[in-house]
């Protein structure tokens, strides 16, 4: 069957998230991390872990990320993994929805708006956690 | 005439431009368009006749009352059921099984079993495991098949006379699997176990008749059969209705009253505290009302020929899995799928940037994603105002997607 490509889609999908989506840099296990969570989004089932690498002194040396989750989620997932990775835990947490979305260069419309921040509630999970040990 | 060309015309929200291209409305499963003559006879109740029911000794008190309970007998003609005292009203499907199970779960206790299936929403799960954690009693799940129907030989191992309830659901919301109902009541019955069924997605689509499906209890939405949110139905056996103290309390479902106890009211308003969604319930009986003009069979039929349209059309996609049960085997007017390399909810965002609205992610049935081994599904699901063009473009676009992210 021939099929019609949607033509609204660019839009919906910004080059900065069909490229992450396709060729995530970050995504893949990461043995040895040291702070590590994982989160589902409710409203889809979708589930991404972030996995990080914390040096003594507090500086995050490579996080990455597994997920069963959209393109959406997916890229952002990605940003937030290059964003942080170089910073310190510090500036890891205060890491913000609006720095993610100044990347996608996406308008995320309120019903998808979860997808977006799944990633950084579960980079703030990984943090916390890791503070507690 | 073939039904969409009939009642098109009858449905304002079809005019809808959505994102440059006219509305192809293909959720009705979880929640259906509603014809004019809904709308327009809510309208006129509450211009007209609005007031509380059956306390209010007015005329519009009396208007108000006889609408709400022509309601009741509407339903009662619906669904087939023996009497009228057997349709309580509920808030809708969710409510009704919250209230079945807390309704039974008062008399459950340890060790007790109640048995659901694989396919239920969580609707017809969370109340039961809510129930069962404050009981003590045990839950038991009934497998599917690899093609998505009910395992029933694993039905008979799971049977016990420790069995008390067993919930199932007559049409699965996701992959459309039609339970055998009678046969699983007379298994169930055996063993001395009531049956609940959840009707949600079957009521909009076949012809409804409790006498022979013999179940206990059996729930509805009006929300998914033309009518308004917000007003569903419970169906209770009457023999089966004696014998249970209300579930909850509240005005309306009493005689009498002292302070330290109460006399119980007669059926169905035992069962019905507080004020009623009288205005819904008008909603509902128009919505009837004009299923009823169209005939369930003839509805089914639609929905049927546009359900293996998209089912034969979908599976000839490369790249795109069709779950459920077969082509030749009945099923509900749903067809849940993936596109090979696509998030459901990147194929629905795709999907609604052509005008064509379907639901994607886990349809509230977790336990079954599961199963299948996915995140979610994209999902089709169709009513009477749906034509096989709309079909045909949904194929259409699917078929273009996997180029287009």
């Amino acid at each position: 069957m021939s099929g019609v490509t949607p033509s609204a889609s660019s839009g919906l999908y910004s080059d900065v998230i069909r490229d992450r989506w396709r060729r995530p840099r970050h995504r893949g296990d990461l043995p040895g991390a040291n702070a590590v969570a994982e989160d589902v989004n409710p409203l889809c089932g979708d589930r991404v872990r972030m996995m990080l690498s914390i040096a003594p002194e507090g500086r995050i040396s490579e996080a990455r990320f597994i997920g069963d989750s959209c393109a959406i989620c997916t890229a952002s997932a990605d940003v937030v993994a290059d964003l942080v990775s170089g910073r310190t835990r510090n500036e890891a947490a205060a890491l913000e929805v609006g720095d993610v979305l100044a990347v996608l260069q996406a308008e995320i419309r309120p019903t998808r708006m979860r997808c977006a921040t799944l990633p950084l509630s579960v980079l703030a999970l990984a943090l916390n956690g890791n503070a507690k040990r | 005439m073939r039904l969409d060309e009939l009642t098109r015309g009858d449905f304002p929200i079809l005019q809808r431009i959505v994102n440059g291209h006219p509305l192809v409305y293909l959720d009705s499963g979880a929640s259906s368009q509603k014809p004019r003559s809904v709308l327009e006879a809510m309208n006129r109740y509450y211009e007209r006749s609005h007031a509380n029911v059956h306390r209010s000794i007015h005329t519009l008190g009396e208007e108000a009352t006889e609408l709400y309970e022509v309601a009741r007998d509407a339903v009662q003609r619906f669904i087939g059921a023996p009497s009228r005292e057997e349709v309580v009203f509920t808030r809708g499907t969710t409510d009704g099984l919250g209230l079945i199970a807390e309704t039974i779960g008062r008399t459950l206790g340890k060790g007790d079993e109640i048995v659901v299936t694989e396919l239920e929403h969580h609707s017809n799960l969370i109340p039961w495991q809510l129930v069962a954690k404050d009981r003590g009693a045990v839950l038991k799940a009934v497998p599917i098949l690899a093609d998505g129907t009910l395992d029933l030989a694993a039905l008979d191992c799971l049977l016990s006379p420790h069995t008390r309830v067993v919930a199932f659901t007559h049409v699965s919301n996701v992959v459309g699997t039609i339970t055998p109902v009678a046969e699983i009541v007379r298994k169930a019955r055996a063993v001395g176990a009531l049956t609940v069924v959840d009707g949600a997605q079957a009521a909009p689509h076949l012809r409804l008749d409790m006498s022979a499906l013999g179940c206990d209890f059996y729930v509805l939405s009006a929300h998914k059969m033309l009518g308004p949110t917000g007003i569903g139905v419970m169906y209770g056996r009457r023999a089966v209705l004696d014998r249970f103290e209300p579930g909850r309390g509240g005005s309306e479902m009493i005689k009498e009253v002292w302070i330290d106890h109460a006399q119980w009211n007669d059926l169905p308003w035992r069962f019905e505290p507080g004020t009623p969604p009288i205005a819904e319930a008008v909603g509902l009986t128009a919505a009837i009302e004009y299923l009823e003009k169209l005939g369930m069979d003839r509805v089914a039929e639609h929905e049927r020929a546009l359900t293996r349209q998209t089912q034969e059309g979908l599976a000839r996609i490369p790249g795109v899995t069709v779950y459920g049960p077969p082509a030749g085997v009945d099923r509900g007017a749903v067809v849940s799928f993936a596109v090979d390399g696509l998030h459901p909810h990147d194929v629905a965002a795709l999907l609604d940037a052509e005008g064509i609205a379907v639901r994607a992610g886990h349809h509230c049935a977790m336990p079954l994603m599961r199963r299948l081994g996915v995140v979610g599904t994209s999902r089709a699901t169709f009513s009477v105002f749906n034509s096989p063009d709309e079909v045909s473009l949904l194929l259409t676009t699917v078929a273009g997607l996997r180029s287009a992210l």
